[in-house]
């Protein structure tokens, strides 16, 4: 009637185990797939040699770019869709008929392209955007990108005299820049602000604040009128962390963010910052917040607030084209400059934390380089651009592009406070830099705006996270 | 005619082994060697730094609150899983009593097995999701309920909350599971003869007595499978806790596990031979689980 145990069973136990471990199939063995691979090294400078892959450049032909070559490009299909590279191939294709183009939308590129990265077989152009794209720095520390300085350095297409680095916004190059060599054509232009209704505001007299002062002092009225004042993205904290670090940085200048990205000793104890996180904070201790925000999706606190359940919202300036399908009629939403932290501040209260984002680059070991670099050139045209502003509803990178379009009122006021910004655009690179910082600045202003932590935790834990990558000496620094 | 017989055997082992080995054995294998080197997933190139990656792995708070989580779920969600299949399932096949047949499901059976398998269709994407819209905090199916039956003072913001956040986790994976052990119990009860429960009931046995003496000894093997397999299954809750929680892992690393810090760090922070250390821990881990698993619910085998 029974089994006595011996050592015929105790092998057959450990045996089971291992197949029942084995076919669970946690994550791990998928990781690696094909991992140690037959894949060449790109190594330094073994960008393929310019006569193999280049034909004569002429007159039409800046950058020399061989007229038969075949051309793939992947682009990210996400909020802005892939309608606009469609029309930019079409340019491509007027201009070089006998090229075929292999255009692919999709959505996880980290994941479908680090394969082929790994199998040393790469597209010519991709868009690395969305959650799930390729660490940047990951792929210039292992050199698999290629240098784009010959394309800053080539005609534009609607003025032979003027440099593609010229038609470029503020910014562009330096984000574009991996240890000094430009790698990434950025293409989006974004900036942050805190986002309200223009015509509810006036009905109501309330008038958008300069200072935070006046910021804390408009919530009181609104919260009366029965309205929360703001909501967030409860469930991605980091929303939050955009209005308070630009209150960091209008108030500690530009010396605050190079000393928070140099991960300089005791940067996050600044006063600059301490005041900035005792500013964000106090939205919560006054409960300022919608109820439950903390709990919201980004979709779900974004639609609340379209639905006029709060007045502020933090995000960029992608939240217009995100909400179109929800937005009622005459919401018009307007994007305001985070209000300043005090007078004695060091950056204009119009400053605003901008940068560029939705990312070329050209692997290094593409088969067409000439090719894709001669595509961003007509992506950086202005009938290609405008074509994507009208699409996309966002401000591409180039300079003019939407002279003369009607824009809507989130994307004008964007544009308006990119004009007013001027030179005043900063951005922060620790998240991209060391995203472990990037992570605990999260988790850590989640705890703050249900008020679990104080705001003096806040800055010891983000010192920590910052102390412990500096310590650290498997992780690759930069310095700016 | 031997000789055919092994060939003919052969063929239709060769090509799902050769598959096996390609797509599980050698990733697997891969594994090992990459959580030895710093690998950052992009190219071929790897440097071999030896055990960095474990010495690193026992220093990693976010590592141990995965794994202080991925321990509590391996508490909570088999034992909870077993218990509610198991009672489910004895009261589908074993609970009614009233009939001349002695011994039958409850009233009402077959359509709860199809209720109760019904979350086993859906894929764990679409559970998460759906789980989402009854957590969230305030038109979210679960506070709407709480506000119908008067008990306001119970809202919260469910996954917000550090100190619920994983019991809301842990019910949802016990949730999806029930269905599928209901019926692997069901289809174990339903081969016991029924003259042994015949013959206890004659005996005067009740209810309880059935099930503790002749139901859950009969049904032990399944059990014992059903805790293994559970057993991993809570030593993963990647794609729930994904999905569906503040952070992801929030909040404050209330609900962090073991596979989403390891996919964390493979695919947004580059370190793949970081996250293939985690990988191999959690093999390691969920290997003597296993084994342990095995050896301690050991009993005698009753054959009928």
């Amino acid at each position: 009637m029974t089994n006595p145990p011996s050592l015929q069973t105790r092998r057959e136990l450990f045996r089971r185990a291992a197949v029942a471990a084995l076919l669970a199939g946690p994550a791990g063995g998928l990781l690696s797939a094909c991992a140690i691979g037959s894949g060449s090294d790109p190594g330094p400078g073994s960008q393929g040699t310019d006569a193999t892959l280049r034909a004569a450049a002429g007159a039409g032909n800046p950058l020399g770019v061989p007229p038969d070559k075949p051309l793939e490009i992947v682009i990210f299909k996400g909020g802005y869709s892939d309608e606009y590279a469609k029309f930019d191939e079409e340019l491509y294709r007027k201009r070089f008929p006998e090229a075929r183009i292999t255009h692919r939308g999709i959505q996880q590129v980290g994941q479908v392209m680090q394969p082929r990265f790994v199998a040393g077989d790469p597209p010519d152009i991709i868009d690395n955007t969305g959650a799930g794209r390729l660490e940047i720095s990951v792929l210039s520390a292992d050199r698999q990108l290629r240098d784009l300085r010959e394309l800053l350095d080539a005609p534009s297409i609607d003025d032979p005299a003027t440099k593609i680095r010229d038609i470029l916004l503020p910014g562009v190059v330096e984000d574009g820049t991996m240890d000094g060599v430009f790698c990434v054509l950025n293409y989006v232009y974004t900036v942050y602000g805190i986002w309200y209704s223009k015509p509810f505001f006036e009905k109501n007299g309330w008038e958008y604040p300069q200072t935070w002062d006046a910021m804390l002092a408009l919530c009181a009225e609104i919260k009366k009128s029965g309205l929360a004042p703001w909501t967030y993205q409860g469930k991605y904290p980091e929303y939050m962390n955009d209005p308070l670090f630009m209150l960091a940085a209008k108030a500690g200048g530009m010396e605050l963010i190079k000393a928070i990205d140099n991960l300089e000793p005791n940067a996050w104890q600044s006063d600059a910052m301490k005041g900035a996180v005792e500013a964000i904070y106090e939205l919560a201790a006054r409960g300022y917040f919608l109820k439950g925000s903390e709990g919201l999706s980004h979709t779900e606190a974004q639609t609340a607030w379209v639905q006029g359940k709060a007045a502020f919202i933090p995000c960029g300036s992608w939240l217009e084209s995100e909400q179109k399908s929800v937005t009622p009629a005459g919401f018009d939403m307007v994007v305001g400059a985070t209000p300043r932290l005090s007078s004695s501040d060091k950056m204009p209260v119009t400053a605003t934390q901008g940068g560029s984002g939705e990312s070329f680059i050209v692997p290094a070991m593409a088969k067409n380089p000439y090719g894709a670099m001669e595509f961003l050139r007509i992506m950086l045209s202005k009938e290609a651009a405008r074509r994507f502003a009208e699409l996309a509803s966002a401000l591409p990178t180039v300079a003019g592009a939407t002279e003369g379009l009607t824009l809507s009122s989130g994307l004008s006021s964007v544009r308006d406070m990119v004009a007013a910004a001027g030179d005043d655009v900063f951005i922060y690179k620790f998240g991209g830099w060391y995203p472990t910082i990037g992570k605990a600045a999260s988790t850590a202003t989640g705890e703050l705006l249900t008020r679990r932590i104080t705001p003096a935790d806040w800055i010891k834990r983000l010192q920590k996270a910052a102390d412990d990558v500096a310590r650290d000496s498997s992780i690759p620094k930069y310095e700016r | 005619m031997r000789h055919g017989k092994h060939r003919f055997l052969l063929s239709f082992l060769t090509i799902p082994l050769i598959l096996y080995a390609v797509f599980v054995i050698s990733p697997y294998v891969q594994a090992f060697y990459l959580a030895l080197t710093d690998w950052r997933g992009v190219s071929s190139r790897q440097r071999f730094i030896g055990l960095g990656n474990f010495t690193r792995l026992l220093h990693d708070p976010v590592f141990w609150a995965g794994l202080r989580n991925n321990g509590v779920m391996l508490l909570v969600v088999p034992l909870a899983t077993i218990l509610f299949a198991l009672f489910f399932a004895s009261m589908l096949n074993l609970g009614g009593r009233r009939g001349r047949a002695g011994v039958r499901g409850a009233r009402g059976t077959s359509l709860y097995r199809f209720v109760y398998f019904f979350p086993q269709v859906l894929s764990v994407a679409i559970i998460a999701v759906l789980w989402q819209f009854v957590y969230t905090p305030n038109a979210g199916l679960l506070n709407s309920v709480l506000d119908a039956v008067g008990l306001s003072a119970l809202r919260n913001s469910w996954l917000a909350e550090p100190s619920l956040a994983l019991w809301c986790v842990m019910a949802v994976i016990v949730w999806s599971a029930v269905g599928f052990y209901v019926v692997l119990f069901s289809a174990a009860m339903q081969s016991i003869p029924r003259e042994i429960f015949e013959a206890a009931m004659l005996d005067g046995a009740g209810r309880r007595a059935t099930f503790r003496r002749i139901t859950l000894p009969l049904v032990w093997d399944n059990v014992q499978v059903a805790f293994i397999y559970l057993g991993i299954a809570a030593m993963d809750g990647f794609a729930i806790v994904q999905i569906m929680t503040v952070g992801p892992g929030g909040p404050d690393d209330a609900t962090e596990v073991i596979g989403l810090g390891l996919w964390r760090n493979a695919f947004t922070y580059g370190k793949f031979g970081y996250a293939s250390a985690m990988g191999v821990a959690l093999f390691f881990l969920t290997l003597t689980l296993a084994a342990l698993t095995l050896r301690v619910s050991r009993r005698d085998r009753v054959e009928f």
